[in-house]
Order: structure tokens, then sequence, then C-alpha cells
């Protein structure tokens, strides 16, 4: 409140928090690091434009094309306590069982026993922003059939569905960008899964990663583990089942995190200003209209590289993303979108952004199409999960 | 006696018939039977009562036919006896009788133990043996072990094994000592084979199992008979302890619902059992409960991220089995050597294995546990504090029902978790980090309404920090809240912040007495911590003027604002801490010219615990001599003084205009009040005029007009006293205080 001033001194001969926070424990670090969230802007006003030579060498290109093309919920996590790298193969064989047992419940399993269900974690090796960042690791849940006789890889369809609504119900009509054109792509690729001695299908896939997640790591002590993103992609049932056990576990703890529409729009100056070889994928925003009966969905297609000329027309500042760029850069938008359509949509809610390098839903789904950018996007939505995390 | 033999001949014949699937229709002929005794056993001790005598000589001759009843017993039966069948019987109903009434002693029941598992006597017989082995207090490991060495032998009928078992788990906690019983545990896993033994052999094995029995090749059998015989749920329990004992070796996850895991045993025996450990209250150490009630698995859940909020208390002896490979020496030890959370009952056990408590796998579980929260409370782990700071912030942000915006059919179970959170505070005395987290991110989104009682409590239980670094988070949000809801949320705002004065007092006079502490969460000097006080007294001061000026001077609110500065005019006495200050203007006035006699008796209280106060400050500088740093300024004895010449002016001297306050002559004159100059005092004003009347209709109640200037002079110390017994203590303490005596501190 402005009107207050304290009777006895100006509020800046107060002292200051650096005073205060002189060999402070992580907990107390921790909290200071609360109060500057809350006290400022959430979000810093300038980042970087992902840059595509981060993606580090080592990276198994198998294990990157699992990670592209898939749709994954997004959850924030907290840090694991006690998590060992070294264990991996103990941590699957509880898992596995755990899992058995949840899904026959009442019937006692053997740890170790071998199950029609099988559980691997394996490490996404360089998949890290710096250093300092911990590895990444990835759990499939294989569902093994003694029936499939063919051994070699499975094709795994995934069709991305560029335009309009997936959901008949909702009322969804198309506008014609700046360029107009519009066209579906259906990507269809293969992807290997590990061998194994049995093959199987993937019946679920989660994986959890940290990039370039500083901020978490100063805070806590090395018995914790910091993977604060967790991607998982497969029935909702299956991702309690063993998010439970994670949580059991490793005392961690898992929240859905959804994306708001400010942090969207972040994502999608973000993600045209992106240099691409080539467009895979129309530029597309979704807007919903919150009305009865039903909920107006109006969905805003623009050819990439007309968007790209719109980003570069408001980019100023070479390799960074300010907010005023992106204000502007949605404000550009909109007022198209006006003198066409008479419609503000400033006044209505962003869902999902898709471009040629990610589509992200408000929900908390983000699909990751460019392996160029996979770091990228991968560290803005690393500093989303710390924001709901700290 | 002879109808009732002939039902009973009836009964044998039917068992005979039957054989071991007439288990359970014996039971109920049995309690037909029984029950007609019992009663006749209670009328007869009725009437016996008065006569003491009497039913000492019953007690002995009891004794006494009891003693050859096991004689008979132990010789066994005589071969080709004419009434062999009555003399059997007779001795039966003794001891029956005896059993039933008060128990037998261990060594009865060693001997009828042995005879009822030795066959010597028929199937029947060796049933009822066993159904009235009740014990008087305990049962000795010896006999038990014994009677188990005669099932080896096989001379006992399924059906006598079966009851034996029952009576086993039934008599469990009777059990004087367990370690002989427990090495037989290969023996009674063994039994597991017998279908018709299993279900009362698991509930045996539920009850005797330790950690070190659940071996690999055990584990292996038990899944092996679950493949046999199904879902069966005595050896789900089994397994779940199993499970619970060595997650790495097994996994089950019982049905929800699930609630009885075990045939009840006991019922045979329920009302003596009773009675026994009515008998057994006094000595006998109480037996331990069941390390794992199988209600304690995963309770319906709503969300998979909650099962319910708060997680249930596990050891976290899943963690440490998980790296079995790599476990150093020092793990090793630590595990052999630790104490699981689920025998933890009582503060004593806390106390002597508190260096060796295992941790509960989900910090989160100890909000639930008084025991647990005092250690979280001492100990100086960073690990376990982090965990617990995570699972609570996390907590609390996905259930709180205005953060995320969907969650509002959940408002009972979010005001339940954070009455938990609250309950744990207080017993803590200690507000938690997290809270405070949670509040600077979700109060810029309160409503005022939803949780408003104990939203404002965890305000209340902020730790203790910089009032500046705090204020722009926390107290400016909750400012905008309070200038515009009603005058009940100021009220309640004022209360919780006085709770949060009195918290962060406490805890820095703590603090400042127990310096020693290595990290406070402050590192910072007295002087600061005495800053971030008065900055946050001075904020509820302007927020109490702007909020008597928005209620227009409301009486109701003006008592929480005195309220809270009863708390802060003895911080120098009552925390032995250096920080005196006073109300500002605003209220003062307000309370001085209230209409509510009772609000300008808690002003005067007030005034009276200041000049305390301050006299007492006074004191320890003249004392300490040494300039100290905090030494209070000439401005607050100023300010006090000015305060005090207005009051006594308006309650005593009847000059209230004179030094205190001042007012525009040309105004006084406006109010038509003739004698203003002397119209305040403890008789004129306006909040003691009842009080003056009522006197003078005291004194003479038929007087039709009363003058109230009449009071003066002696009578003006009677009126005094009267004002006193009418409860005025805040009064009498300032008049006593301040005006008989000079006041030492004017000139200051």
């Amino acid at each position: 409140m402005d009107s207050y001033n304290a009777p006895e001194s100006t509020p800046s001969a107060s002292s200051r928090p650096e005073d205060y926070f002189i060999g402070a424990t992580p907990l107390q670090k921790r909290l200071e690091s609360v109060r500057k969230q809350s006290s400022f802007i959430p979000t810093p006003p300038r980042r970087k434009i992902p840059q595509c030579s981060q993606l580090q060498e080592d990276v198994d290109p198998q294990k990157v094309a699992l990670l592209l093309h898939k749709q994954w919920t997004l959850y924030s996590l907290t840090p694991l306590y006690k998590f060992s790298y070294s264990n991996l193969k103990e941590y699957s064989r509880l898992l596995n069982a755990f899992i058995v047992a949840e899904k026959q419940k009442g019937l006692a399993v053997e740890v170790g026993e071998d199950f029609n269900i099988k559980v691997i974690f394996s490490t996404l090796l360089g998949m890290k922003g710096t250093q300092r960042d911990p590895e990444a690791f990835l759990v499939q849940g294989l569902i093994l059939s003694p029936r499939l006789e063919y051994s070699g890889t499975i094709l795994v369809d995934c069709n991305l569905c560029l335009l309009g609504s997936s959901d008949p119900s909702t009322l969804a009509f198309q506008v014609a960008g700046t360029a107009g054109a519009c066209h579906h792509t259906r990507i269809v690729s293969k992807s290997q899964l590990p061998s194994e001695n049995r093959e199987g299908k993937v019946l679920w896939t989660g994986w959890f990663c940290c990039i370039f997640g500083d901020s978490l790591l100063e805070t806590v002590s090395e018995d914790f583990t910091s993977l604060p993103l967790f991607l998982a992609n497969g029935a909702e049932s299956n991702t309690a089942i063993i998010g439970t056990w994670f949580q059991k576990t490793f005392d961690c703890y898992f929240s859905p995190l959804a994306i708001n529409a400010f942090n969207l729009s972040w994502m999608a100056a973000m993600w045209t200003a992106c240099k691409m070889d080539h467009y895979v994928a129309t530029t597309e925003f979704l807007w919903s209209v919150p009305c009865s009966p039903q909920s107006l969905d109006i969905s805003f297609a623009i050819h990439p590289e007309d968007a790209k000329a719109l980003w570069d027309s408001v980019h100023k500042t070479p390799g960074e993303v300010t907010q005023e760029e992106v204000d502007l850069f949605m404000d550009c938008l909109y007022s198209h979108f006006h003198r066409h359509f008479k419609i503000h949509l400033s006044a209505t809610r962003l869902v999902r952004v898709s471009t040629s390098v990610a589509s992200a839903h408000t929900d908390g789904k983000i699909k990751i199409l460019c392996h160029k950018y996979l770091i990228g996007v991968l560290a803005y939505l690393t500093e989303l999960a710390i924001f709901q995390i700290e | 006696m002879s109808p009732q033999k002939r039902f009973k001949n009836v009964q044998a014949q039917n068992r005979t018939s039957q054989g071991s699937s007439s288990f359970q229709t014996t039971l109920s002929a049995w309690k037909v039977k029984q029950d007609p005794s019992n009663s006749k056993n209670i009328s007869k001790h009725g009437q016996n009562n008065p006569v003491g005598d009497y039913e000492h000589a019953d007690d002995q001759a009891e004794e006494d036919a009891l003693q050859m009843a096991v004689g008979y017993f132990e010789k066994g039966p005589i071969k080709a006896s004419q009434n062999k069948d009555k003399t059997l019987e007779k001795h039966l109903k003794t001891v029956e009788n005896v059993a039933w009434k008060n128990g037998l002693a261990s060594e009865e029941i060693d001997i009828l133990l042995n005879i009822a598992l030795s066959g010597k006597f028929g199937n029947a017989v060796n049933t009822r043996i066993l159904k009235c082995i009740i014990p008087a207090t305990v049962i000795s490991e010896d006999s038990v072990v014994k009677a188990v060495s005669w099932l080896c032998v096989g001379k006992c009928s399924g059906s006598t094994k079966v009851l034996f078992y029952r009576w086993l788990v039934a008599m469990f906690d009777f059990i004087d000592r367990k370690e002989q019983i427990n090495l037989l545990y290969g023996f009674f896993f063994a039994s597991l084979q017998d279908d018709a033994l299993c279900p009362y052999v698991c509930h045996l094995l539920y009850l005797l199992t330790k950690k070190e029995n659940v071996k690999p090749f055990r584990v292996r059998k038990l899944l092996d008979l679950q493949a046999k015989m199904g879902m069966q749920p005595h050896l789900q329990a089994l397994l779940s302890l199993y499970k619970f004992f060595a997650p790495a070796l097994i996994s089950v996850s019982l049905p929800v619902r699930k609630k009885i895991y075990f045939k009840n045993s006991e019922n045979l025996w329920k009302t003596a059992l009773l009675a026994v450990k009515q008998r057994n209250r006094g000595p006998s150490p109480e037996p331990l409960k069941l390390m794992l009630g199988p209600a304690n698995v995963r309770p319906l859940k709503r969300k998979w991220n909650s099962l319910s909020v708060i997680p249930v208390l596990n050891s976290s002896s899943y963690t440490k089995e998980c790296g079995k490979k790599e476990m150093s020496l020092s793990d090793c030890l630590n595990r052999s050597g630790s104490f699981p959370l689920e025998q933890l009952q009582s503060f004593p056990q806390l106390l002597q294995n508190i260096h060796c408590l295992e941790l509960p796998s989900q910090m989160g579980s100890v909000l639930n546990n008084s025991l647990l929260l005092h250690y979280i409370n001492c100990v100086r782990d960073e690990p376990v504090l982090l965990r617990f700071y995570y699972w609570l912030s996390q907590t609390l942000q996905e259930e709180c029902i205005w953060y995320k915006v969907n969650n509002y059919e959940h408002g009972k179970e979010f005001t339940n978790f954070l009455d938990t959170i609250i309950r744990a505070e207080c017993f803590l005395q200690e507000g938690f980090y997290s809270c405070e987290a949670f509040l600077y991110k979700s109060l810029p989104l309160w409503d005022g309404l939803c949780c408003r009682s104990q939203f404002l409590q965890l305000v209340s239980w902020i730790p203790f920090s910089s009032f500046s670094e705090v204020k722009p988070l926390l107290f400016d949000h909750l400012a905008q809240l309070f200038f515009t809801s009603t005058i009940y949320f100021k009220c309640s705002v004022l209360q919780s912040l006085k709770e949060l004065l009195q918290n962060w007092l406490l805890w820095l006079s703590m603090d400042i007495h127990m310096k020693p502490v290595t990290n406070s969460p402050l590192e910072t000097t007295l002087g600061g911590s005495m800053n971030s006080v008065s900055k946050l007294i001075h904020y509820v001061g302007w927020l109490s003027t702007t909020a008597m000026r928005l209620e227009s001077n409301s009486t109701f609110l003006l008592h929480f604002i005195l309220d809270f500065y009863e708390k802060v005019c003895d911080i120098y006495i009552n925390y032995n801490l250096p920080l005196v200050v006073l109300f500002p203007p605003g209220i003062f006035y307000s309370a001085l010219l209230s209409l509510d006699t009772s609000i300008l008796n808690q002003l005067c209280f007030i005034m009276h615990r200041y000049r305390k106060n301050l006299t007492a400050a006074k004191k320890n500088e003249l004392v300490q001599k040494t300039k100290s740093e905090f030494n209070f300024s000439s401005k607050t004895y100023q300010e006090f003084n000015h305060y005090l010449t207005s009051m006594v002016g308006c309650l005593w001297t009847s000059k209230p205009f004179g030094k205190g306050i001042y007012v525009d002559p040309e105004i006084l004159e406006k109010t038509g009040v003739a004698e203003y100059k002397n119209s305040l005092n403890v008789v004129h004003h306006p909040s003691f005029l009842s009080y003056a009347v009522s006197f003078l209709l005291q004194e003479s109640p038929e007087e039709r007009t009363v003058n109230v200037s009449s009071i003066r002079g002696k009578k003006w110390s009677w009126y005094l006293d009267y004002l006193f017994s009418q409860g005025l203590q805040g009064l009498k303490l300032f008049i006593r205080s301040s005006v008989h005596h000079p006041f030492p501190e004017q000139r200051a």
C-alpha cells in the first residue's frame, strides 16, 4: 500500500535481504528464492532463442527418436531423495513387481519374476544443458507378448493432426492465415525399441530430465537428485501407478504442470524465432472462448514462413527474446485477426500453440517435432517446472 | 442334570457321525450349553455376595475340586470303570466352571494342554478341555512349546489341531515370552500345507513373524500356495506383512475395501479374554500392537497423486533395501540396529531410539504423528527438513482450492488439511517454511473467504523474519483485503496479527536466551530483530488507525486493537526484549474519548503497563550505566508523558484541554457545553456518567434529580471505591500508579 510509511524509518533504511541470509541453510535459500519469485514478475523479461548446437553429441539418436513426435503429459517433480543411477536395474525389478501387484490387486508377486509386463530404466546420456545437470533417464513399460513371432522394429504411427480440433464436439472453424496455405502432414516415424530378449509393445513411456536447472541445483544437498521435469506418454492409470511408486520410494511429489496462456505466447514467439531448414508443420494457434452452452474454439493457422517474417519484423535484440517482443508479436496477430473477423482475440484464452519446433497445450501436453531444438524446448519447460516446485 | 446330559449325548453322537466338518455345529451347541451355566453362575454369585465367608469357603472347595479334576485327567481314563462317564463329566464341569470364572494357573494349563493334545481321551473331551483353557493371568511359553511338540506326534485329530491353533491365536498376547515359539517358526510354516489349518496358521504366523523370519524360500512357498489356493484373505495379509519386511523380495497391493483378513479365532473366548485382560491390567505390560494392520495399506484414492492427502507412515526400508549390492558396512550396521517406526508408541521409546530411528519413506507422514513431530522439531538434518518442505509445499499448492482454479469441490478436505497443519504448528510452537512460501504464493489470489480462520492462523505462524522483506509479499496483499472487507474480517486479521507478534516475541526471547543455536534462521543482530518487530507494530498501528476511520470508531474493532496493544505494552517486562512502542494518537484518543467503559478501562490498564515497562527500562539504564544501543529515545518518554497528561487531565484533574488535547476554543464554544473546561473527569466522562448516576442513586434511592457534580471531597473517594468494585481493575491500577504518587518519569 503506497500510503503506508513506517513512522520511524524510510523503507530504504531497512536492512537488505543479503544481510539476513549469509551462510543460510538450503532451506532458507529456498525460501529466499520463493520470496524473490513472488515479489517480482515470475519470468525474466528476456530469454535466449533456442540454439541448435546445444544438443550434445553423445545422445543416442535412437533414444532421441523415442522422444520426438509423441504427445507428452508434463509434470513437475520435486527432487528425488536417495536416487542412485547405479541402481537402475534394481529399481526396474522393484517397479516391475509393483506394477504387476497393482494390476492384479490382492495377488502377491515375487520381485524379479518374469511377468508379461516389463519395466526398463535407461539413462539418456547427454540430455542436459550444462555439465552440472543430472543425467536424464527414461522409463519404459513394455508389454511382452509371447505370441509375437517376428523380431525387429515395430512401426509406431504418429499422426499429427495439424488442423482443426480432434474433438468433434467442439465447434471449430479454421482461418486461413496470411498465406492461406494450410496442409495436413502425416509423419510416420520408425522407432526402434531397445533390444531385449523378448520384443514387446511399449505400453507406457516416461522420462525425467533437468536442462539448465541451476537455480534448483543450488538449493538442494547431495542426497537429492533434481530432475524437475517429468514427461509421460501412456495411460493415465499407468502414470498413476508408476508415479506412486516413485513418490513412495524417493519421497518426491509429482504435480501436473499446466502451461498458462502467458507462457504459451512465450513459446509461440521463441519457437517461431528458431531457424528452420524446412518447415514440417503450419504455425497454428488455438483460442478458446468460454461461452455456454458450448465453448467456442478459434483456430488460426499461419504459414510458418509468414510467421517467421512477422517475428523478424518485431525482433530487435539478436539471439534473445524479450517480453516486449513477445507482446508485440501477439498483438500483431491479434490486430490482423481483428481486421478480418472483427474478433478481439486478446479477450479469449490461448490454449494451444503448434509450430514446426513443437506444439504445446495449456493442459500440460507437449509434442516436440524438431530434433535440433529439443534441448531448447526442454530448457524452457524445466524453467516452468522449477517455478512450480519452488 | 439328567436332561442336559442326554442333550449332550446327542451332541456327542452328532459330532462323531459328522466328523471334523461338524465343527461349527459343535461350537454353537457348546455355546447354547455354556450360556445358561454362565448366567446361573452369575446369579449364584449375586446371592452369595453379602456372605463373604461362605464365598471364601466356596472358593476353597472349588480349588480342591479343580485339583482333583486335574489330577484325574493327568492319570488318564480308568478303564472299565462303571461310572466312568459320570466322573469324567463331573471333573470336566469343575474345570470349565473354574476356568470361566477365574481362569487357570499356568501349571494347570500346562497339564491340561498336555492332556488335550496327547489324545488320552476322546475327541469330544479334548475339545471341551481346549475350550476352557483360559489363563488366570499368563500362559508360560514352555507349555505352548510342549503342546506344539504333541502336534508332531500326530496323536490328535484334525479338528483338535484346528482348535489348538485358534486357541493359540486367541491367547497369543497372554503368552509370557515368545522367543522359543519363534524358533518353531519353520514348523508352523510347514503346517501351512494343511488346507484346514492354513487360515489359522496364517494368522499365527502373522502375529509371530519378525524381519529375520522372512526368507526368499518362504516367500516362494507362500506364492506357490497363493497360486494353488487363489486369493485367500489370510494369505494376503501374511504376504503383505512379508512385503512390509522385505519389499525387495515381494510386492503386493491389497484391495481397497477389504477389512477382515482372518476368521475371528477369538470369538470362542471373547468374554474370557476380556476378563483376563481386566485381571492383567495392573502389573503385566500391555502387549505390543500388531505392527501392520491390513487397514494401513492404501486407502481409497481420489487422485493418484494423493492417496489421502497425508501419506501413511512407513519405514524407509524400501530405499535402503534397493541398493543391496552397494550397501556399505555402516548401512548394514545401521539397519540391524534401527528401530522401525511402526513400533514407536511412546515418548520414552522415542528418546531411547532417537539415534537409530528409521525415518519414514515419505516425510509427509510425520504430520499425523506427534512423536515424529517432536523428532522433526529437534533434528538438524537438512535432508529431512527439505523432504518435508517439498512435500508440504507441493501438497498445499495442489490441494489449495483457489490456487488451482478447478479444485473447488474439495474445499472440506483442504480445510481439514490446513487444520492438521495448524495443529502441528501449535504443537511445535513453530511455523513451517513451506506454509510461509505457500502464503506468499496464494495470498495474492485469496478472496478472503475461503478457509478464512485457517488461513489467518497460518499467517500468525509465519516464522520470524525481516518485516520489510515480508511486507510487500504478504502484508500489502493482506491490507488490500483488510480495507475492503467487513469489520469481522478486520477483527480477525488484527487477532491473527496479535498472535503473530506473540509468536515472534516468544521466538526472539527464546533465541536471545539460548544464543548458541548455530543456524538460527536469521544471522542478524538483536537490533535488526527489534527493528523488524517495531515495524510490525507500527504497521498494525497504521492499519488500525485507518480501520477506525473506515469503521467510524467502532467499539468492537477498538477492542481488538487494544488487545493487540495489550501485548505490545508488555514486551519489555514479559519477553525481556528491549522494545517499547506506543500506540498512535488515532487509537489513543479514540479510546480515551470512547463511550464504552470497558474500552477506557482497557486503555487505563495498557497505560499502567506502559508505565511499568518504561520505569523498568529506565531503572535498568541507570543500573547498567553503559550506553547500550537499546536505550529508548527520549521521544518515547515524551510521547508517553503527553498521553499520560491527557489522560490524567481527562479522568482526574478535569482539565482536559489544557496540556493534553488541544482543541480550538472556538469549536469548544460552539458545542454549547457551558463548563467545557471541567466537563471531563472520572465523573463527567460520558462513559462513566452512568456509573456516577447509579452511585448517587445507591446512596439516596428516593432522589428524583441527581447532581453528579456533588461527587467531590470524601464522596469522590467513595465513588472511586464504587467504580473499582464494579470490576474496573484497569482504572484502579492506573489511578493507583499514576495519580496518587508523583510521576518520576515525567521529567525524563
